[in-house]
């Protein structure tokens, strides 16, 4: 290695600045070129005017500079509010079912033997890591009208209903009932993890001090675990309606074409429609309805978390 | 007490089922004769047959490969510094902006990175000229930007456990910057870096959305061909695919599962024996 004396003004900055100021600047530039700039041209976009020439796009010219009206057909057409209000709903009834079937797990989870618990941690993050696409398609199979399953599920519908209610077999595939199952089936790992981190740093000292003056399990439940596990409530719900709401796959593979959601009615108007400043308006106004909101929740969230620690 | 418990386990147990139900009738129905894929035509082995000897299959499989090995280690490496900038360097110029711009793409829906992608792809080959078409190097420059923050989320979230202490004994002792990011800083988060790349490999692996956007005639990834044979219904060899998919994933975490806890046992029974030595 070179000595300080034949150190030439090169290295004297790297060794100084230079290394921080790299290790900073090359994910700042790849970031800033890959992930901000392409969204500045989406907003950019939405304020184009549709030409059939290639890129399909114009700005200025006999058009507008900028031009608001895909911001007012937003508004105007419903099939766009519909697409919203599809999406909100399918995510919403999904994060629900999440969360009654994924809380229980949680809990059970922080109540069996640590043996049991890393073999059952495992099956839980195991689907994760397997195909995102081949899930989705494991249901496809299910729901078919001649599928085994969608067979005992007609079975016991007719059982259970007045003959006249009988059905050769249960429509579910292109509905959004197979959007929100396919989805909670989806999701539920980024539901029971987060909920699990958080039930697993309960102080159980604090159960077993109300069932000795008295409370019954239910009421411990509902006066101490539930109030505490709301951080890992709200984590889980993010992580599992932010990703939902903009699902482009489930509704694509089992949703029904006549209520599409909002991922595909922004892949249709880009891909089929070829119109980008369409697609780049649904984009801003899905950004600024759901996503913004949701990470200053958790920006602001996150602060006022760190403040009751330091005051605690 | 004892009624709560039943309780879960009831709901562990129904849990449980859901996952692996749809998991397990898939795999059964892959050694199905019938080409119908969802009725009963007795037991064969034809699919993977025909699935192994599918040479359009092969060569998706192994281009994503590249692709994912590519792009992971690029990921990790820019999302090692982004992590290590954001944990160790408190303040520098624009460092909101950039805090906001590694926790972006992990909340934005993939169909809205996907078309903007694509437009920024497109754009750069009228203005710039590169890349001049869509294909292997747009897929890989994208799954790079959008795997790289779970390797930066994974990396910071390690070096704020961990005191910058050490690190800061070794600058007053001398250390230039960089020897101490090589002899202390990278050896403590090696563990959070490895994690970090498998994390990238298997979502550039799996991912549909933005690769469908940003790729081109030609560029044919695993899961793209999936999904343009999976759009028009279920299909036998897709089946056989998925159980295999499943069962090298699973030996694979099985076996990290294996390791990892035998790790943790030693390391339990020599801090034992440590603490024992010491009394």
């Amino acid at each position: 290695m070179a000595g300080a004396h034949t150190d030439n003004a090169l290295q004297r900055w790297f060794n100084r600045r230079g290394w921080i100021n790299l290790t900073i600047a090359m994910p700042y530039v790849w970031l800033v070129l890959f992930f901000l700039l392409p969204f500045v041209i989406v907003i950019a976009m939405s304020f184009a005017t549709r030409t059939p020439t290639a890129p399909p796009f114009s700005f200025g010219g006999e058009h507008p500079v900028l031009n608001t009206a895909h911001y007012a057909r937003l508004v105007q057409d419903d099939l766009y509010i519909r697409a919203y209000l599809t999406s909100i709903v399918n995510a919403g009834f999904a994060t629900l079912l999440c969360l009654l079937i994924g809380y229980p797990m949680a809990l059970g989870l922080t109540r069996v033997t640590p043996a049991w618990r890393n073999v059952l941690l495992m099956l839980v993050i195991l689907p994760f890591w397997t195909s995102f696409l081949l899930r989705v398609y494991a249901w496809m199979g299910l729901m078919g009208s001649n599928s085994w399953f969608n067979k005992l599920l007609t079975a016991g519908w007719n059982w259970l209903v007045p003959t006249d209610w009988a059905l050769r077999s249960i429509p579910m595939m292109n509905t959004n009932f197979a959007v929100v199952l396919v989805m909670v089936y989806s999701y539920l790992p980024f539901m029971i993890l987060p909920l699990y981190a958080n039930l697993e740093k309960l102080d159980r000292t604090l159960d077993e001090a109300s069932m000795d003056l008295g409370s019954r399990p239910f009421r411990v439940f509902l006066d101490i675990t539930l109030p505490l596990s709301v951080p890992g409530i709200v984590a889980g719900g993010l992580l599992v309606f932010i990703p939902a709401s903009g699902e482009l796959i489930i509704p694509s593979l089992v949703g029904s074409s006549a209520q599409p959601m909002i991922g595909r009615v922004i892949s249709d108007e880009f891909a089929s429609a070829r119109d980008w400043p369409m697609a780049s308006a649904v984009s801003v106004a899905l950004l600024l309805l759901l996503v913004v909101p949701m990470m200053l929740y958790t920006h602001y969230e996150g602060k006022a978390h760190e403040k009751r620690k330091e005051e605690a | 007490m004892r009624r709560r418990s039943a309780f879960l386990v009831t709901m562990l147990c129904f849990g449980f089922a859901f996952f692996y139900i749809p998991i397990l009738s898939m795999m059964v129905y892959s050694f199905n004769a019938s080409r119908l894929a969802t009725v009963w035509g007795g037991f064969s082995t034809k699919w993977y047959v025909s699935l192994l000897t599918n040479r359009q299959i092969l060569n998706a499989a192994l281009l994503s490969l590249k692709i994912a090995l590519l792009s992971a280690t690029a990921a990790t490496i820019l999302g090692t510094m982004a992590g290590i900038a954001l944990a160790r360097f408190k303040r520098f110029r624009g460092r909101t902006l950039f805090a906001g711009l590694v926790t972006a793409p992990l909340v934005m829906p993939e169909v809205i990175t996907g078309i903007a992608s694509l437009m920024l792809f497109i754009l750069m080959a009228e203005w710039i000229g590169w890349p001049a078409s869509r294909g292997f190097t747009t897929v890989t420059l994208a799954h790079i930007t959008f795997s790289m923050v779970f390797v930066t989320t994974i990396v910071h979230s390690r070096l704020s456990e961990t005191d910058a202490a050490v690190e800061e004994a070794a600058m007053d002792l001398g250390s230039r910057p960089w020897q101490v990011m090589r002899d202390i800083t990278l050896p403590i988060i090696s563990p959070a870096i490895l994690s970090g790349w498998l994390l990238a490999f298997t979502i550039s692996l799996d991912d549909v959305v933005i690769t469908n956007f940003t790729t081109g005639p030609g560029t044919t990834t695993l899961p793209i061909l999936i999904w343009s044979k999976v759009k028009l219904g279920v299909t036998p060899d897709i089946n056989a695919l998925a159980t295999i998919t499943v069962c090298i994933v699973g030996t694979g975490v099985a076996i990290a599962g294996f390791i990892l806890n035998r790790a943790e046992k030693r390391r339990d029974r020599d801090a034992r024996m440590a603490y024992q030595a010491n009394k």
